[in-house]
């Protein structure tokens, strides 16, 4: 059985909210029986402009109901302003927390609420329409939804995006396509956090900040590189500004072992730590 | 609250006879068989009287009968086993409804270099026989098919299959996890080569198969390094489960006859009474060729995993297809081979019973399901009204 929490159980066992409206305000509708599940959602609005009613509909797991159970919950008296602000990670957390592999419930979740916002916005009365390029034909996922939810989650695997949107959880031709959306987005977010703690440093890092920044830029920046020749290097000591490594592997004793220390270990460290710093090799 | 379990073709429980022939085997006769001093000896014997009535329990020879630690090792053993002791690429020959333990290996093979066939089956889950006899002519081959299938319930015609096989020259093996201990099975008139079987699917623990070897098939020892088993799976025996699983043998020989008719009554009051109250509702694969203690429905509109979880609340134990409760997002291979749709094979719900069900079991079912179905369907956006 899954690890579902107190709160995913009860809001499964006791569905708030569900039914259907006559007259709805907005109606989202997601999911289809093939895909295994589907959500229906339809709201009104009151004279203040706040969600007076919302009601649901699903077809899916104990996580589906009780995510689509849960937002009903949610957005009650919200102006749609604010309920186009919840986010997947705020259906989870308020249910306690999904299994990882359930996370697409919640995902699903704001798939309809958003869709239902659009109905009332802009009277389209279709349901989810595609834009973009769908990557998983299966499941009918698209690139752009994909990368919405990766940068959205924080997340940096390609089955964490099967978790959290289903692509590539049929078929699998998809994973490839997969891969480099999230690699894309990974390395923005690389770029970004180095780039802060970049900005950052030259007056308050601190030497164990420092020694954590050459760390982090050997194992993400340098590493990948080396290895793919075999190679490999290890961090010896920081010593002020010069930075003492071993090289190994293959790159032991390489006859241009002075050059992959002075342009890709020097020129890295210099890029994402540093300019100060320079790179000394350790022979033992 | 009751305690209703209909989901025996994932694991049964551990008869009492087993327990009490296999309690001797932790606690005094703990020492290794293959040891020449008088701790071995009791126990060796043990573990002979365990083969013999294993053997029994299929017609074959103790000597063709191999202790290994679950079914799948025994299919891994058999497929991978049987391709490498033979020098020439083979065809391995299998079908799409296969358990994962046999398409598993013959996938991998298949990826260096041997080619796979996966036949395909009717609507009713019936294989393609003629589908079959075509991949036959296509060059020497492994055939693995399995005798009864694990979701449906579902009896391939395993002798005519074999005969098909051995006329056509190649090896033919069958898992026959789910249908030894439940149907009668002869090795002695149905010529299949290897047989697969699990301790846990007849009432004996997990932790213990057999792959039967008829006298004379080539096979690769798949463990390497021990004499154990004639020298054809390396490892000290598991000796208390061995002993169990010969008991569980022994008891599933003698119940067979009554249990065949029993425990197809029951099933069929369960699916009967489930048919009749609960309305689009449907039951999945051949219904004359059937294991007699298997059932599977599906429930329209709804989904599987969340049937089970109310199911659950009132103390009903079952499995389903859906693609919620497989760890993965496709739904059961099986039903979706049979070209049942997406729609009945998320709400599918297989109940599957053993001798130890009772009546009442059934008839708690039928009176709790309607309200759980009812339920689902209130909140489905895909009901009619």
């Amino acid at each position: 059985m899954w690890d579902y929490t107190g709160k995913v159980m009860d809001h499964f066992r006791n569905p708030r909210n569900v039914g259907v409206i006559e007259n709805p305000d907005g109606v989202g509708e997601v999911g289809s029986l093939a895909c295994g599940d589907a959500l229906k959602l339809m709201f009104k609005l009151g004279p203040d402009g706040r969600v007076s009613d919302v009601k649901f509909q699903t077809f899916g797991c104990a996580s589906a109901i009780a995510s689509s159970s849960a937002l009903t919950e949610m957005i009650k008296g919200m102006t749609l302003d604010e309920a186009a602000k919840v986010t997947n990670q705020d259906i989870a957390e308020f249910l306690g927390g999904l299994p990882e592999q359930k996370m697409h419930c919640s995902v699903m979740g704001r798939e309809a609420l958003e869709a239902a916002i659009d109905n009332y916005r802009l009277g389209r009365t279709d349901k989810k329409i595609l834009s973009g390029k769908v990557v998983c034909n299966c499941f009918g996922v698209t690139e752009e939804e994909i990368t919405r939810v990766v940068r959205e989650n924080g997340l940096s695997t390609v089955d964490q995006v099967t978790n959290y949107t289903k692509a590539g959880g049929g078929c699998g031709k998809c994973k490839g396509d997969i891969e480099l959306i999230v690699g894309k987005i990974v390395k923005e977010r690389l770029e970004a956090e180095l780039k802060a703690g970049r900005q950052a440093a030259p007056r308050k890092m601190t030497v164990i900040e420092k020694i954590r920044l050459i760390e982090q830029t050997i194992e993400r920046e340098i590493r990948p590189l080396l290895k793919r020749d075999g190679g490999d290097i290890e961090l010896i000591d920081v010593d002020g500004n010069r930075v003492k490594v071993a090289l190994r592997g293959m790159c032991a004793g390489c006859q241009v072992s002075s050059l992959t220390l002075k342009d890709l270990v020097g020129v890295k460290l210099k890029e994402f730590v540093s300019s100060d710093l320079t790179v000394e090799e350790v022979r033992e | 609250m009751k305690n209703v379990y209909f989901d025996n073709n994932a694991t049964t429980a551990v008869a009492p006879e087993v327990i009490e022939a296999m309690a001797p085997y932790f606690k005094d006769q703990w020492g290794n068989p293959s040891s020449m001093h008088a701790f071995g000896g009791g126990v060796k014997k043990g573990i002979d009287e365990a083969r013999q009535k294993v053997a029994e329990l299929i017609h074959a020879d103790p000597s063709e009968i191999l202790f290994t630690s679950c079914g799948t090792e025994s299919d891994n053993t058999a497929i991978r086993g049987g391709t490498e002791a033979v020098s020439d690429r083979l065809n391995l020959i299998t079908t799409r409804v296969e358990h994962p333990a046999v398409l598993g290996p013959c996938r991998y093979l298949g990826e260096r270099g041997h080619r796979v066939f996966e036949i395909n089956v009717d609507a009713s889950g019936q294989v393609d026989i003629v589908q079959l006899g075509a991949a036959l002519r296509d060059g020497p081959a492994l055939v693995s098919i399995m005798w009864a299938n694990n979701e449906t319930g579902v009896i391939f015609p395993i002798p005519e299959i074999a005969a098909m096989v051995k006329a056509a020259g190649g090896v033919m093996h069958t898992d026959a996890v789910q249908a030894v201990g439940k149907i009668p099975i002869d090795v002695r008139k149905v010529p299949v080569d290897m047989l697969s079987l699990s301790g846990h699917k007849l009432h004996a623990p997990k932790g213990i198969g057999v792959l039967y070897v008829r006298k004379g098939t080539r096979l690769q020892p798949f463990m390497l390094g021990g004499h154990q088993e004639d020298n054809r799976r390396g490892g000290t025996e598991n000796v208390p489960y061995i002993v169990g699983l010969g008991c569980a043998a022994e008891l599933a020989q003698r119940h067979m006859a009554d249990e065949i008719n029993t425990v197809a009554a029951l099933r069929d009051r369960l699916e009967a009474g489930l048919l009749a109250v609960c309305p689009d509702s449907r039951v999945n694969g051949d219904r004359a060729h059937r294991l007699p203690n298997t059932t599977n429905i599906s429930f329209e509109y709804i989904e599987g995993e969340s049937i089970l979880y109310m199911m659950s609340d009132v103390g009903i134990a079952a499995s389903s297809g859906s693609a919620c409760t497989s760890g993965s997002l496709e739904p059961s291979h099986v039903l979706r081979a049979m070209g049942v749709p997406f729609t009945a094979v998320h709400g599918s719900v297989r109940f599957s019973l053993s001798r130890y069900t009772t009546a009442e079991d059934v008839d708690y079912a039928v009176k709790q399901l309607p309200p759980i179905i009812a339920k689902l369907r209130a909140i489905s956006p895909f009901v009619k009204k």
